[in-house]
């Protein structure tokens, strides 16, 4: 009787500990769902006012069109089963089948959900103000039907089947699985479609200054408050133990982002005599970036000190791009997710508590994340190349001439975002 | 009936418009302007040093009968000045007729 009663109490308790697990999963994904935003204001701040409206509907449907492709085939084939290909692709769905259905599991759909609208997001800011809308509309949904859902099988279903999970290979909320490919598509998405017209006149980079560092500053605001949810939900537990590791996870990432911030402030103001505000904005990002690999196994002063490379190597990394690789990036997605997202996942194998070379080590992690954040990044590369390279050759990537200088709202959307006033001549 | 158009700095613009209240020039108006001049601004944008001489400045057109001309000029003169390059300038020009819409009153009552 005692027993059964015991019994009784157990299964309570486990229950509800595992509904507290998924309520704080549904509202961590809010969160992240918010970072949508906080993606489309800084891309508007960072650009000319004439593209306003294209990039606000890049934004809008590359989250519109990544849930429900994500639902209809993405999340089946993240979470699938039957390698082929030595783990490279899972050729049967997951239980939940093409078109997601579960009794029980909404949540973590729509956590991943998000996460996979995360990574598009990505590439629109790196290709802003001269990209053909229907050409992004098509990348954008490749990218998350295939692209991602088929890299990160590789690790974040946490099974035998996902070979870097066996090998041993930690990105706690993303910094690889999410960042880096984002970076990398950004990357090869940047070079295809060229430098924007006067981006660079004999062979030299020219300043095209955002139009507005409110909007820049109030997106980052978003995503900082947003990455709580990315990376404080990817302990995808809450209760005991796990209420503590998702709370030191949100401590870390805090730390990481404010001393990026800082780091980015005092590296510029030194370098060109100002405290830069766009380049401490995106100082903050980078931290954030860095940190979501490494948030839930490193102490504070790791995450402080993966916050503060990451927040140097970010304007490093901008200008190098910028003046040296002369790839047109007007708000430096490929340094901060792509650059500092390889980055922060490498550095846990020096700061881990468990395994890092900081901690007594073996240098054994170190490899493993090396690798790992670089299959990330070639397949990120080599499939975008391929999708776009395709797009270049039928539809074309870039606008006309006339429609980049008179600006993307007009020609592609009829309508400028900032008219001086409305009128109708009938 | 005179205009007087000056182009000033947006920072002398609250200092102007109390001196020319205390003479009692109490209509005018103005808007903002982007001209090119003998200025030139530093800007640092994402780690690209740039200068430019598109610059911000407040554009005023103030309509004065001739008697109130001479003193409308020297209070422009004396408190939009900083003594430095790009303090602006001042063009003075016949006006031939005004007229207040309300009243249909022309010349001078126009105007004031």
């Amino acid at each position: 009787m005692i027993i059964q009663e015991q019994e009784a109490i157990d299964k309570a308790v486990e229950a509800i500990t595992g509904d507290m697990g998924a309520l704080w999963i549904t509202l961590a994904a809010i969160l992240v769902f918010f970072m949508q935003a906080g993606f489309t204001l800084l891309e508007i701040g960072f650009t000319r006012s004439k593209n306003t409206g294209n990039i606000i509907m890049k934004n809008v449907m590359d989250l519109a069109a990544g849930s429900v492709l994500f639902w209809a085939v993405g999340y089946a084939i993240m979470y699938g089963s039957d390698l082929v290909g030595g783990g490279f692709f899972r050729s049967s769905p997951s239980d939940q089948g093409y078109f997601f259905f579960s009794a029980d599991d909404w949540h973590n759909l729509f956590f991943q959900t998000v996460f996979c609208a995360t990574a598009a997001t990505i590439v629109s800011g790196a290709i802003a103000g001269r990209t053909k809308f229907s050409t992004y509309l098509i990348f954008s949904a490749v990218l998350t039907t295939l692209i991602y859902p088929i890299s990160g099988s590789w690790y974040w279903p946490f099974d035998d089947d996902a070979w870097l999970n066996t090998a041993g290979f930690v990105d706690f909320a993303g910094s690889s699985v999410v960042h880096a490919v984002g970076g990398a598509a950004a990357l090869v998405a940047a070079i295809l479609v060229g430098p924007r017209i006067g981006k660079y006149v004999d062979g030299k980079a020219q300043a095209i200054p955002g139009h507005n560092m409110a909007f820049g500053a109030l997106g980052v605001f978003i995503l900082w408050l947003g990455w709580f949810g990315f990376n404080g939900g990817s302990q995808l537990a809450w209760g005991g133990d796990d209420t503590i590791g998702a709370t030191s996870v949100i401590i870390n990432t805090n730390l990481a982002a404010a001393i990026g911030a800082i780091a980015a402030l005092f590296f510029t103001w030194a370098r060109y005599g100002r405290a830069d505000i766009s380049m401490t904005l995106n100082g903050a990002l980078a931290g954030l970036v860095g940190i979501t690999a490494g948030c839930g196994s490193v102490n504070a002063w790791g995450a402080l000190a993966i916050g503060l490379l990451c927040g140097i190597v970010v304007v490093i990394s901008i200008e190098f791009i910028d003046k040296k690789l002369k790839i047109d990036d007007p708000v430096g997605a490929i340094s901060v997710h792509g650059v500092c997202g390889f980055l922060g996942t490498v550095l846990i194998g020096l700061f881990a508590l468990d395994g890092g070379l900081f901690y007594g080590g073996s240098g054994k992690l170190l490899w493993v994340q090396t690798y790992g954040s670089l299959a990330y990044i070639v397949w990120a590369a080599v499939a975008s190349f391929i999708v776009l390279f395709i797009l270049k050759k039928t539809i074309g990537l870039r606008v006309s001439e006339k429609e980049e200088v008179e600006g993307l709202d007009i020609h592609e959307h009829g309508v400028e975002s900032y008219p001086e006033h409305i009128s109708q001549d009938k | 009936m005179k205009k007087v158009e000056a182009i000033i700095r947006k920072s002398k613009f609250d200092e102007v418009k109390k001196a020319l209240h205390q003479i009692e020039v109490n209509f005018f108006s103005y808007w903002d302007v982007t001209g090119v001049g003998n200025e030139k601004q530093g800007h640092v944008y994402r780690g690209i040093s740039y200068s430019t001489s598109d610059i911000q400045r407040r554009y005023l057109v103030i309509v004065v009968s001739d008697d109130f001309l001479e003193k409308t000029v020297n209070v422009l003169l004396d408190t939009a000045s900083t003594g430095n390059v790009g303090d602006g300038k001042i063009f003075v020009s016949d006006v031939m007729e005004a007229y207040r819409i309300r009243t249909k009153e022309s010349g001078s009552a126009g105007i004031n």
